[in-house]
């Protein structure tokens, strides 16, 4: 399983943001997504993960392949932390091991209610997600806001060993280093044209 | 040269601009003509009395309401398949006018029940009918208020008006089959005994032509002026995306 | 699909999560109608299937705009709509869930509730057996209308603008078989269109709910 991009062009609200995008990720790599604020990076990823179309060009890899996260953890804080996590293997139709609660350090907390976790054991709850559907290509956009460095360096060990180790795959937006030994995409260099003929707006101009 | 090249919206402003003039100098002088002569040299009708006369207003009207909304249902079926703007734009724009003529229809139906079935409203199954499909207008244009991304509007609404579509057709049914009413059938039909006679029925077609030139050309004025503020909107954020 | 199922409707029995709320704003439009139309039980009798048909609709609105926003607000719903579960069968399961949750419990208040308006014998069975075939309708018809208005500040308001019309040929062909029922009339007519109209929304209406889904989450 591997994820090609070619001659990607991706709109935000009907404007164009990125254009002639192209790249490759292989199995076990990784790709760091880099830019400014309003780069494109949440905007591609979401692209990827099959939630808005494309303007042009070529995604080589199912959607069904894929798993986003985004900010929201889409946590229920009056499930438990087991029950958020079985919920989210049943949907995907996983079986669930509690091997992932010993990847993200929630052993601990396994029977508390979501809604009373700290910011940062809730987005270690929303990563385990990821643990517990077992895509091979992650689309993970900022993963690491409101985690400690441990937390981090927790992280990035389960997804060196436990998920690029295995044959998956990774796209990232990130600012902060995940210490793996991964390419880095500048998205300014693809930052369409101003006088850009695609999006809905072309059509009035 | 394809009927699709109009849905360039330069293309549909460059011809249809032009002809909003004619098309309302066209609607006003049928109306003119249509509503003098029905009023003022037809004579009074033995069971409705001069009352009668309010038909001039009130079928075309109620025509143009249901019209209204199949043109918008077509158009948002060629917004949803072909993605044309302008298509999804002329639905937008059609609402409110298919709105009012609803209103006007109930309005002057009220007043002629007034003196023939001696009620202002009486749930009968076409007012019933008419009140739902004004609802419906309601819902319709409030949607499309509701949302920012004109794109994202104009699926939603697409699909509002399909599925509209088919519930205001069930509840013509539904409401026919609540309450068998007061109102007479249709007089217009081709092939009907009862027809109304000649005298009534040419300047009523005349105003019939009067207000579908009359919905035209609103509808297009109205299109044109939904194509400014896109470009307008267009043109403001290519002006950002140059600065940042 | 079950397993979107199961969660909802384990959600909305926590503590938080709604349920009983929309049975007993049931109870309370019911106890409301006497004291606005008087305690005359002849009257009562007469209007009351229409005023449970009426109350239950009203009932299962109150609760419609929660059904995508708290997925929505907490970001669950791009993560379920990245899932394989496709976005009709998730429309289809948030509609069931509510079906669940409001219709179920409503359709067997009704019954004791058509008490407090001196319901006559027969027209608890038809109450029930109209309620029974309609609410599905209205569930998935609401489910519809949440799915579009997703996302939007205000949705709620709009949504029962949007969703009412809709509800307009359940609640005839629903509260007409109750009254002809109760009344001893021939209902064959309208319990069909009824069971139509519940099974034409249940087959076709996720669809379009799945549609609006996809475009709200572009």
């Amino acid at each position: 399983m591997s994820l090609r991009v070619e001659g990607l062009s991706i709109a935000r609200g009907g404007v164009p943001v990125l254009e002639g995008l192209s790249f490759a990720v292989e199995p076990g790599q990784a790709l760091i997504l880099r830019g400014p604020n309003g780069a494109g990076k949440t905007t591609l990823l979401r692209v990827l993960a099959g939630l808005a179309p494309p303007l042009s060009g070529r995604i080589d890899a199912t959607p069904e392949s894929a798993a986003y996260a985004s900010h929201a953890d889409g946590i229920k804080a009056t499930l438990s932390v087991t029950e958020n996590l079985r919920f989210w293997a049943d949907l995907y139709g996983r079986s669930f091991g509690a091997e992932v609660l010993d990847d993200f350090d929630l052993r601990a907390l396994r029977d508390r209610p979501a809604g009373t976790l700290s910011a940062g054991q809730s987005r270690r709850l929303g990563l385990a997600r990821l643990g517990v559907i077992g895509r091979p290509v992650l689309l993970l956009d900022e993963p690491t806001v409101s985690l400690d460095a441990a937390s981090v360096a927790r992280f990035a060990a389960w997804l060196r060993e436990r998920h690029l180790g295995q044959g998956g795959l990774a796209v990232i937006a990130t600012h902060v280093p995940l210490g793996l030994d991964a390419p880095e995409l500048d998205l300014g260099r693809f930052r369409a044209s101003p006088r850009s003929t695609q999006g809905s707006d072309a059509a009035f101009l | 040269m394809s009927i699709w090249d109009y849905a360039n919206p330069k293309k549909f402003m460059d011809t249809t601009t032009p002809a909003i003039p004619w098309i309302f100098g066209g609607a006003a002088l049928c109306l003119v003509l249509g509503l003098v002569w029905g009023f003022f040299l037809t004579p009074e009708a033995d069971k409705f009395g001069s009352s009668v006369k309010i038909i001039y207003v009130h079928v075309p009207s109620a025509m143009m309401a249901i019209n209204a909304w199949v043109m918008m249902l077509v158009t948002s079926l060629v917004w949803l398949i072909r993605r044309h703007h302008v298509s999804a734009l002329a639905a937008k724009a059609a609402a409110p006018v298919g709105l009012t003529m609803t209103l006007i229809a109930l309005w002057t139906g009220a007043v002629w029940g007034q003196p023939m079935w001696g009620t202002w409203w009486a749930w009968d199954p076409r007012l019933t009918s008419f009140l739902i499909l004004g609802l419906f207008y309601l819902g319709y244009i409030a949607l499309w208020e509701a949302i920012a991304d004109p794109d994202q509007a104009a699926d939603l609404t697409s699909v509002l008006c399909l599925v509209g579509s088919v519930f205001a057709i069930l509840s013509r049914y539904a409401v026919n089959f609540w309450n068998q009413g007061l109102h007479q059938g249709a007089t217009l039909s081709l092939d009907a005994e009862e027809n109304i006679s000649d005298v009534y029925w040419l300047p009523l077609l005349v105003c019939i032509v009067g207000f579908i030139l009359l919905f035209l050309a609103l509808v297009l004025m109205r299109t044109g002026t939904e194509i400014r503020v896109r470009r307008l909107r267009a043109l403001e954020r290519q002006a950002q995306r140059a600065v940042a | 699909m079950t397993a979107l199922l199961h969660r909802d409707l384990r959600l909305s029995i926590r503590a938080g999560g709604g349920f009983g709320l929309s049975l007993a704003f049931f109870l309370i439009v019911v106890v409301l109608v006497p004291f606005a139309v008087g305690p005359e039980s002849e009257i009562l009798a007469r209007i009351g299937p229409g005023i449970l048909w009426v109350a239950a609709l009203l009932a299962t609105l109150l609760s419609l705009d929660r059904q995508f926003a708290l997925d929505h607000e907490d970001g669950a719903l791009p993560l379920i709509a990245t899932s394989p579960l496709p976005l009709e069968a998730v429309a289809l399961a948030k509609a069931v869930a509510h079906w669940l949750t409001t219709g179920l419990p409503l359709t067997l208040a009704a019954a004791p509730l058509g008490v407090l308006l001196n319901l006559e014998g027969t027209a608890y069975g038809w109450l029930v057996l109209t309620l029974a075939l309609g609410t599905p309708a209205l569930s998935v018809i609401g489910t519809f209308g949440a799915a579009l208005t997703v996302g939007l500040r205000r949705g709620g308001l709009l949504l029962s603008l949007l969703v009412l019309p809709l509800y307009v040929p359940t609640l005839i062909f629903g509260a007409e078989a109750a009254r002809r029922g109760a009344e001893g009339m021939d209902a064959t007519t309208p319990l069909l269109m009824l069971a139509g109209i519940t099974a034409g929304s249940l087959a076709l209406l996720p669809f379009a709910a799945g549609a609006v889904l996809r475009i709200n989450l572009r």
